[in-house]
């Protein structure tokens, strides 16, 4: 096999400038296929990754009913709200869930001294810190008792301290959000950009605090987990059943798993990198053509030499070989030049551009290899059978 | 293979082909018989169908009507794998013009029928070295065609003809391209070949000077054997 395989190297540095330029439509093609499938991968590994860093088993509950799972906040307004009360009464009642935190969102002009910046204002729970793995730096997280005496006192992310204060402390400091007056209590850990939202951005405030300051007498949702991968279902229909039965059995809630919004993403990015994959397939089917035809010519050229070999012994089926062999060394060489240029490529931008999510990952390799052998075949049955069937006869005498 | 027997058996062969509605008849019933070991010039004009007999004898092509055995085997009832073993086995050819492959070595272009025989690749290079020091070439081994002579590139034919130490050596107007010197070194080859390796020689030529050192002539004319027997004088 290594010398037949050694035979079509000799056959094709015979013309090494045609082999390289039918090479060339495979290189194209299986770089295509390998960038924008990392493309694709890439999008889908960030996704995850944000996705997973926000927390484990997250389950959130909004107001409205789905009866489907899917992305996108469900149908609000028809929906009985969401209370502080539903919130108490899970903390209370539900035994598979780690810590509940409502969540109330608004925005506002975040003020010190003559200092201003708009920024997201999130009333939560002292549970939302450990549920979102958002941890104060310096200072403390929003506590119980700040919940129930309805304290205005404000936990500040990293952006909004570097904008409104620079270098001075801001512990102790008072600070106006949306006109009202808060005490600022800690400094949040910096937590950098998350599916292009700057989580260092925002401000926390006790969620009562916040219905008060955009007088609400509701919650936006409920934040909290499950306790495990495993019981998550379980959290799920305990979760239905508690805020039910304060409902007379209505469910006019969702609730919204982790994973859900993990499979939703995972369905659209994998759909993309399919949608990525067949595009980048055109190029290489194009490449596989290139190869045909220019089989289909070097046969045509060396049917004398197909007539000789006939004659000193050749089967049908060594003359087939010859041509597979031939066409998928050409193929398979031309996928090889093209994943490492996808993959030195990849390099150069995981160095350059360290942002763009592209990952080069081994099932691309194999993608990008497989198919270009595939090509090498396919491309390749239609000539190496000609030359196969050629009559010897006919092959000795062709000029 | 059966050693006894002649080497090849041609009876009542016919070999016909059909252009469009019109039937070709190239060989109309041809019998004769060769010997292991004689040396035959196959002769006739241009489209007597000697071209026609050549195939037939190299198996490269199997008849219409009639029976052609080599070494005992009945070509006609062979499929075309057998015909490419029988091929490799019994038979070396050389052709008028060489049809060495071009960019392969003298010895790889030597060693090519062994490798169809199934020869390690070291056992093939040692056997066509052989080979080439038997037609005079042996330092040249290395070289590919395009820097050999027209004589020297149908030694190396030769050579490759010889390599898998074949039963036949099949020539179809060897010296077709090679000037008048040369052609005669050539045949003094073939002569050579067939007193010391006992191989049976068939050479296809119009050559009347080529015919004249065979001992036995073959002369087909409009596809019927019309001599067999010595050398005639004067055609």
């Amino acid at each position: 096999m290594l010398e037949h395989f050694i035979s079509a190297l000799l056959a094709l540095s015979a013309n090494k400038l045609r082999a390289a330029l039918t090479m060339l439509g495979v290189v194209i093609g299986v770089l295509a296929v390998t960038l924008l499938v990392s493309v694709g991968d890439g999008a889908r590994a960030y996704l995850n990754n944000t996705l997973s860093g926000i927390g484990s088993n997250l389950l959130s509950v909004m107001p409205g009913r789905t009866e489907t799972r899917g992305f996108g906040p469900p149908a609000q307004g028809l929906a009985r709200p969401l209370t502080m009360d539903d919130a108490h009464a899970l903390a209370r009642q539900a035994t598979t869930i780690r810590g509940v935190s409502p969540m109330v969102q608004g925005g506002g002009a975040v003020r010190f001294r003559n200092r201003q910046r708009d920024t997201m204002v999130l009333g939560v729970g002292p549970a939302f810190s450990d549920l979102r793995n958002m941890h104060v730096d310096t200072g403390e997280f929003v506590r119980e008792e700040d919940i129930t005496s309805r304290r205005r006192v404000v936990v500040l992310g990293r952006r909004v301290v570097q904008e409104l204060f620079g270098d001075e402390s801001p512990l102790g400091q008072s600070i106006r959000i949306a006109g009202g007056r808060f005490r600022v209590i800690g400094v949040m850990e910096p937590k950098g950009r998350s599916l292009g939202f700057d989580l260092d951005d925002l401000v926390f405030i006790p969620a009562t605090a916040a219905m008060d300051l955009f007088g609400l007498d509701h919650i936006s949702q409920l934040v909290t987990a499950a306790r495990s991968k495993e019981e998550t279902s379980a959290a799920i229909l305990e979760i239905e059943e508690v805020l039910a039965r304060r409902r007379n059995g209505e469910r006019s809630f969702t609730v919204q798993s982790q994973e859900d919004l993990l499979k939703t993403f995972g369905a659209i990015t994998g759909a993309m990198t399919m949608v990525l994959l067949a595009i980048a397939s055109i190029s290489l089917v194009v490449g596989g053509i290139g190869i045909m035809n220019i089989m289909l010519v070097s046969v045509r050229e060396r049917t004398r030499e197909i007539g000789v070999r006939r004659a000193v012994g050749a089967t049908q089926r060594d003359i087939l070989w010859q041509f597979l062999l031939e066409s998928v060394v050409i193929s398979t060489i031309g996928g090889a030049v093209g994943l490492s240029l996808g993959a030195t490529i990849i390099f150069l931008v995981h160095r350059f551009a360290p942002d763009v999510p592209v990952v080069l990952s081994p099932w691309i390799a194999a993608v990008a290899f497989g198919s270009s052998f595939v090509t090498g075949v396919v491309s390749g049955v239609v000539p190496a059978r000609r030359a196969a069937r050629l009559d010897p006869v006919d092959a000795l005498r062709y000029e | 293979m059966s050693d006894a027997g002649p080497l090849m058996e041609v009876s009542a062969l016919e070999r016909s082909f059909t252009l469009g509605e019109e039937e070709v008849r190239a060989l109309r019933g041809v019998s004769f018989t060769i010997e292991r070991g004689e040396y035959v010039a196959l002769i006739g004009p241009s489209g007597s169908g000697k071209s026609t007999m050549m195939y037939q004898l190299g198996c490269l092509d199997t008849p219409s009507r009639g029976t052609y055995r080599l070494a005992g085997y009945d070509v006609g009832q062979l499929d075309d794998d057998e015909l490419a073993a029988l091929r490799n086995r019994f038979i070396g050819f050389v052709f008028q013009s060489f049809n060495l492959l071009a960019r392969t070595t003298a010895v790889d272009n030597v060693a090519l029928p062994l490798r169809y025989a199934g020869v390690g690749m070291r056992e093939r290079r040692e056997r066509a070295r052989e080979a080439l020091d038997r037609v005079g070439l042996g330092h040249r081994w290395d070289h590919p065609p395009d820097r050999l002579s027209g004589g020297e590139r149908q030694r190396v034919a030769i050579a490759r003809a010889i390599v898998t130490k074949p039963a036949l050596l099949l020539c179809d107007e060897p010296t077709g391209n090679l000037d008048q010197k040369v052609g005669q070194e050539i045949v003094r080859l073939f002569e050579e070949l067939n007193s010391d390796l006992k191989v049976t020689v068939v050479i296809v030529t119009h050559d009347p000077a080529m015919a004249r050192r065979a001992r036995r002539n073959l002369k087909l004319v409009d596809g019927s054997l019309v001599h067999d027997g010595p050398p005639l004088e004067g055609h």
